[in-house]
């Protein structure tokens, strides 16, 4: 059987919940093999045997010290050597460039934000801020495809996970552009956006910087904190927070917005949750029509008895 | 120092989108052309470069006919001359041939530095940028959100999920922004008419250097085989707040079983 390359996320050794979600598809398709970029392999690879990684590659960390093409000449490098069926990555904004750039190296087709992919390699999308569903395939080479968190479920199966390191030299075309320095901006507890099984954001109505009223009710469910366009553009909250067309796109199980109205720009980043809560004192936002269940009221008042009421019920 | 601004049309995020059932391409008649919202960020910024560095301020776009309004609306905000790469051979073309057209047609003009917003409102990839550094075999310098050039060395601040990372590199570059690097201007109304007379020179992918045999629909390296409408959530509960709000709120997640 084939091998299937998938990308894994991890942070400190610990894999992402999307990895193995990617695991799970790449079980469809053929052999999981997972690409491991960075230290901590040791420690995440019992992880990735759970879900049926039948080989870990594991490349050095230096791979990072540039923007994204190094990357990518070890995804197209492995496809070569291994003549791997299909390269998996999670949708974020640095993995899609590395799968444009592994998709350009390798003469072949790339499809991003994909939310489900079949045994054919037949990917499903869905577009325009949710409102059309199409499905696609790569015609040329092998298919470089990027699955959002969250679209499919984690199923777990036994896998060898036996480690191989990969000697990789970086070329001086990929060395174009250095990472000098990374710096934290938001540093919390809190889970990530686009991986949270739940995701509460305030937008317009929480009047000001004062993101507390959010983040309570955030804490109190075990939530990521996200935020609309017109929050970060306020400079209420900071920019890797926005959900939205221009910010992240997030389908988590259940979506909370306070104060958000549910403009295009927004429902474009969160319109695929699974389910939605709103509240806003405006009876005819649009966001209404998205909820599952709406609150017409001042978040101010609703969001801190809702979180009173959560606590005082677990 | 010498800008090109890429700049692509698309349809207006406020009006209903489709696609064509003939060949399931963006059906581009269904709305208005718009530019697209953050290449107007990378316009802006290449302004700024140029009122402190000097040199030429170029738009580049690729589209049909049409995409002449967003070429028009880009030299209103001061850009000083625009190339259209127009050619019946690039429709349907997706991302990557994209990224190839765009790399061809910049062979054609002369820039330090090439700008683009780090993705589109309408097929939204995300890979542009990216594929057009491996084409054109540049530094990528992607989702900047602060850019300074000091000579032929460039710096930018680039947007990751836990702050950004400071990157550098030596021109010429792609640097693509997001919106948090800068607020774009407003034309004015004798940028307006300036603009009428601006220089926007037609290419055809054979003016390029294209290869006609790899872009567009029949060479496509993707393929969208089908779409539909995706069904309309139903119509949930909405109740109106009279201090209980919050408890029924609450109610609903225990349904749901989130708490």
């Amino acid at each position: 059987m084939a091998e299937v390359l998938v990308l894994v996320d991890h942070v400190d050794g610990e894999v992402k919940k999307v990895t193995t979600e990617l695991l799970t598809v790449a079980r469809r398709i053929g052999e999981p093999a997972a690409v491991w970029i960075g230290d901590g392999a040791d420690a995440g690879r019992a992880r990735l045997a759970e879900y049926g990684a039948a080989k870990v590659y594991v490349a050095p960390a230096e791979l990072g010290d540039y923007v994204v093409a190094p990357k990518a000449e070890l995804l197209a490098k492995l496809v070569g050597d291994t003549s791997a069926a299909a390269v998996l990555v999670s949708a974020t904004a640095e993995n899609k460039e590395i799968a444009g750039r592994t998709a350009v190296k390798l003469g072949s087709g790339v499809l991003t934000d994909v939310v489900d992919v079949t045994a054919e390699l037949v990917a499903e999308h869905s577009v325009f801020g949710g409102s059309t569903i199409t499905h696609a395939k790569v015609r040329t080479g092998v298919p470089v495809i990027a699955v959002r968190p969250n679209a499919v479920t984690p199923e777990p199966a036994e896998g060898a996970a036996a480690q191989e390191d990969v000697a990789v030299e970086v070329s001086d075309a990929a060395k174009g552009a250095k990472v000098v320095e990374r710096v934290a901006e938001e540093k919390g507890e809190r889970p990530e956006l686009t991986e949270a099984a739940i995701v509460v954001s305030g937008g317009r109505g929480v009047g000001s910087d004062d993101f507390s009223v959010v983040e309570n009710l955030a804490d109190a469910l075990g939530a990521a904190v996200g935020a609309s366009r017109a929050a970060v553009d306020s400079g209420w909250y900071p920019n890797q927070f926005q959900v939205g067309q221009t910010g992240k796109t997030v389908s988590p199980n259940l979506y909370v917005a306070l104060g958000i109205s549910g403009a295009i720009q927004h429902r474009a980043g969160m319109q695929t949750s699974k389910n939605i809560l709103a509240v806003n004192k405006d009876p005819e936002a649009p966001i209404f029509e998205l909820a599952d269940f709406g609150v017409v009221g001042d978040l101010h008042t609703v969001a801190p008895r809702l979180t009173e009421e959560i606590t005082k019920r677990k | 120092m010498d800008i090109v601004v890429l700049v692509k049309q698309v349809p207006d995020t406020a009006t209903e989108r489709k696609l064509s059932s003939d060949d399931n391409t963006l059906d581009r008649a269904a709305s208005d052309g718009v530019i697209n919202e953050l290449d107007e960020y990378a316009i802006e910024e290449a302004l700024l470069l140029k009122e402190k560095h000097g040199g030429e301020v170029t738009i580049l776009t690729m589209g049909p006919d049409q995409a002449t309004d967003s070429i028009r609306k880009a030299l209103s905000m001061g850009a000083d001359k625009a190339v259209h790469l127009v050619d019946d051979a690039l429709h349907g073309s997706d991302s990557l041939q994209t990224a190839y057209a765009l790399a061809q047609a910049l062979g054609t003009v002369s820039y330090d530095l090439v700008v683009l917003g780090s993705e589109s409102t309408d097929a939204r990839t995300g890979v542009v940028g990216a594929a057009l550094a491996e084409y054109l075999g540049l530094p990528q310098l992607t989702f900047a959100r602060k850019v300074e050039v000091d000579g032929s060395a460039i710096t930018i601040h680039r947007q990751t999920d836990h702050g950004y990372d400071v990157v550098q590199a030596q021109l010429p570059a792609v640097v693509s922004v997001v919106e948090k690097i800068n607020e774009p201007r407003y034309p004015s109304f004798k940028l307006i008419m300036q603009a009428k007379k601006k220089p926007v020179q037609k290419l055809s992918a054979a003016d390029a250097g294209i290869d006609t045999g790899k872009v567009g629909l029949a060479a496509a390296t993707t393929e969208t085989l089908d779409f539909t409408a995706a069904p309309p959530r139903a119509a949930g509960t909405v109740v109106k707040d009279e201090g209980d709000g919050g408890v029924k709120a609450a109610d609903f997640l225990a349904e749901k079983k989130f708490i």
